[in-house]
């Protein structure tokens, strides 16, 4: 008997006329038009560590995928290769906090997530230790299907007391992000880009510095607002000169810490002017960023006309990631037509 | 990894008397809630006393002494055991025996770091404490530290695969100052450990994995100081595991004669009986 959510599986398939390959994991994001850096995790982490001799790295079998090489090469008696073992991952993390280091752990954020949670909630925030969880393939960056696609970290997250969480955008971000991190007393949940990770924020504010637990306006518009994280704040500011040619005017406020997050900024940015709010995140439309705005909006009674973007509540697709950013509405022009649509 | 004898306000009291008092605090405890992990309790007192009294360098009126022997108690609900060691240890007060488990006590049900003295880590959720101690074994070396770190852990704990994680890291890493305690008395919440993951055998599964392995009676305060003796002073670069096998509800015959159970059901007029009983016993 097959089961009817596995009828599909038997449907004969032919080549297609254009080759698209699936993306492999070790690949960057692709972002057109802006210049990349190389590793900014790795890079920051080990100019941080210079200065401070407390901060260690593990990793469960991903450093190479998550950029800390470049830690374990400059600093390999810093490093603890703890093997494919998440639990013990983070549990060992937390034994070295406990010593007065500063732990700072790598995996694949379904990883950390999914299957070291308990591990994370009892050993590291309960007591609110500082570890740093630092987590590759953040929602849907790679088309290697549900088995990878962390598509409901934040939300697993938010639910987390202790746990700041941080969804970088860009390479000033994710660098920006590491002596911020280290620096906060408590757990940290980041969700990483890594390999050649192109630099966004500077281009279109060339002032822009992460803060932690700030968001801040990118870019000034009248029409709409899109508040957003990680790579959808890139695709909102690419929606948004799209939507310039329209003569549409939308603004962008980046909303790189998820949790505390800055309810100040965003119930001011959302008061201004009426204008149609859209939140936009990498993540399941279910506890994420916009569920958080939208809880803020309502009890400051600043909801005015509100939409999200992103992704939907189901197991995504396996594919390339370009089609599936396309099918799930995570490309620039699918932000720039719904946000269009709606107004 | 002081191997001297424990300070003077410890001397000239057995073991024996150790852990007789160490079962008596927490039978009063469990007479204060009228319930509790007692069994256990009554099982691992000579265990708790070995550690506590012979082996372990502490000092009772710095618990976060940074020289101070490490022990961790994954097991959670094992809380009102080490709350009686505690308190002969002098680390925690004798006079708040009676607010364990209540409102705004130092002592909850369940042992949590941030509530009680000498509570290291917050157990509970089964198999933990071992994965925390690679990790305090591995930060203690990179200090340049010689404490041991010792966690206790159930059989129950050996069904969770976290606890092999940390077997096999603490192998790979030769954490030769890391002493794991099984308090193996085969008994879980649904019934007897070796019906459930913990077939066996044991010390050599600990053994392939690359362990220094002893398995002793776990109510032979002899035998046990024998066992940390040895795990303490070995020399080789292997991570040390003693496993105890322990007798639940030990030192109080009627309940040790009961059909024996996780959670022991004593009867709010046998806690004065079970009281009677183990003062019958009381070591000279």
């Amino acid at each position: 008997m097959t089961l009817a959510s596995m009828a599909r599986k038997y449907e004969p398939r032919k080549a297609p006329a254009a080759r698209v390959a699936t993306s492999a994991m070790i690949a960057s994001l692709a972002a057109e038009g802006y210049e990349t850096v190389a590793a900014p995790f790795g890079h920051a982490l080990v100019e941080a560590a210079k200065k401070d001799a407390r901060i260690v790295g593990l990793s469960a079998d991903l450093s190479k995928y998550t950029d800390l090489h470049v830690f374990a090469n400059a600093m390999p008696d810093r490093f603890y290769q703890m093997g494919m073992a998440e639990q013990l991952l983070m549990s060992a993390a937390s034994g070295l906090a406990r010593e007065g280091f500063i732990p700072v752990a790598t995996t694949y954020a379904v990883f950390a997530a999914r299957r070291a949670y308990d591990f994370i909630a009892m050993a590291i925030a309960e007591e609110n230790l500082p570890v740093k969880i630092v987590c590759a393939l953040p929602g849907l960056t790679t088309g290697y299907g549900p088995s990878h696609q962390a598509t409901e970290d934040l939300a697993i997250f938010r639910g987390l007391p202790n746990m700041v969480i941080i969804d970088p955008c860009d390479a000033d971000d994710v660098a920006g992000m590491v002596p911020e991190m280290l620096r906060h007393e408590g757990p940290v949940y980041a969700r990483l880009l890594r390999g050649k990770v192109p630099t966004v924020l500077t281009r279109h504010k060339p002032d822009y510095r992460f803060r932690l637990g700030k968001a801040q306006m990118i870019r000034e518009g009248r029409d709409a607002l899109v508040i957003s994280s990680g790579i959808m704040t890139m695709r909102a500011l690419d929606a948004a000169e799209m939507l310039a040619a329209d003569q549409v005017d939308v603004g962008v406020l980046h909303v790189p810490t998820i949790k505390p997050l800055d309810v100040q900024t965003i119930v001011t940015e959302a008061r201004r002017n009426g204008r149609l709010v859209v939140t936009a995140e990498n993540h399941t439309v279910n506890g994420g960023l916009g569920e958080a705005v939208a809880r803020e909006l309502m009890l400051a009674g600043a909801a005015t006309r509100f939409r999200m973007i992103g992704l939907p509540d189901e197991f995504l697709e396996a594919g390339a990631l370009p089609t599936l950013h396309e099918m799930y509405g995570l490309t620039a022009a699918r932000v720039a037509e719904r946000i269009k649509g709606w107004l | 990894m002081n191997a001297s004898p424990r300070p003077s306000v410890l001397a000239n009291m057995s073991l024996e008397l150790r852990a007789w008092n160490i079962r008596r605090k927490a039978l009063l405890m469990g007479e204060v809630q009228g319930q509790g992990y007692v069994g256990q309790a009554l099982g691992v007192a000579d265990v708790l006393a070995t550690a506590w009294f012979h082996a372990m360098d502490y000092r009772a009126e710095d618990p976060e002494w940074e020289g101070r022997d490490r022990f961790y108690l994954s097991i959670g609900h094992y809380a009102i055991a080490l709350y009686a060691a505690l308190m002969e240890a002098g680390i925690l007060p004798e006079d708040e025996l009676e607010t364990y488990g209540m409102d705004d006590s130092r002592m909850p049900m369940s042992g949590m770091a941030s509530y009680t003295p000498g509570m290291e880590i917050t157990g509970g959720s089964l198999g933990h404490g071992l994965g925390i101690a690679v990790g305090a074994a591995l930060g203690l070396k990179r200090k340049g530290n010689p404490a041991f770190v010792y966690n206790l852990m159930s059989d129950g704990e050996l069904g969770e695969g976290s606890t092999w994680e940390a077997v096999m890291s603490a192998n790979q890493w030769q954490l030769d100052n890391l002493i794991c305690i099984v308090d193996f008395n085969n008994q879980q919440a649904d019934g007897p450990s070796r019906e459930m993951l913990a077939r066996g055998p044991e010390a050599p599964k600990w053994a392939a994995f690359g362990w220094h392995a002893q398995e002793v009676d776990g109510n032979d305060l002899a035998a046990l100081v024998a066992a940390f003796d040895t795990a303490r002073a070995l020399t080789d670069p292997k991570p040390r595991v003693i496993i105890c096998n322990t007798r639940m509800c030990k030192g109080v015959d009627f309940l040790e004669a009961r059909e024996i159970t996780h959670f022991v059901r004593v009867e709010p007029d046998e806690w004065a009986k079970a009281l009677a009983k183990l003062d019958e016993g009381k070591p000279q």
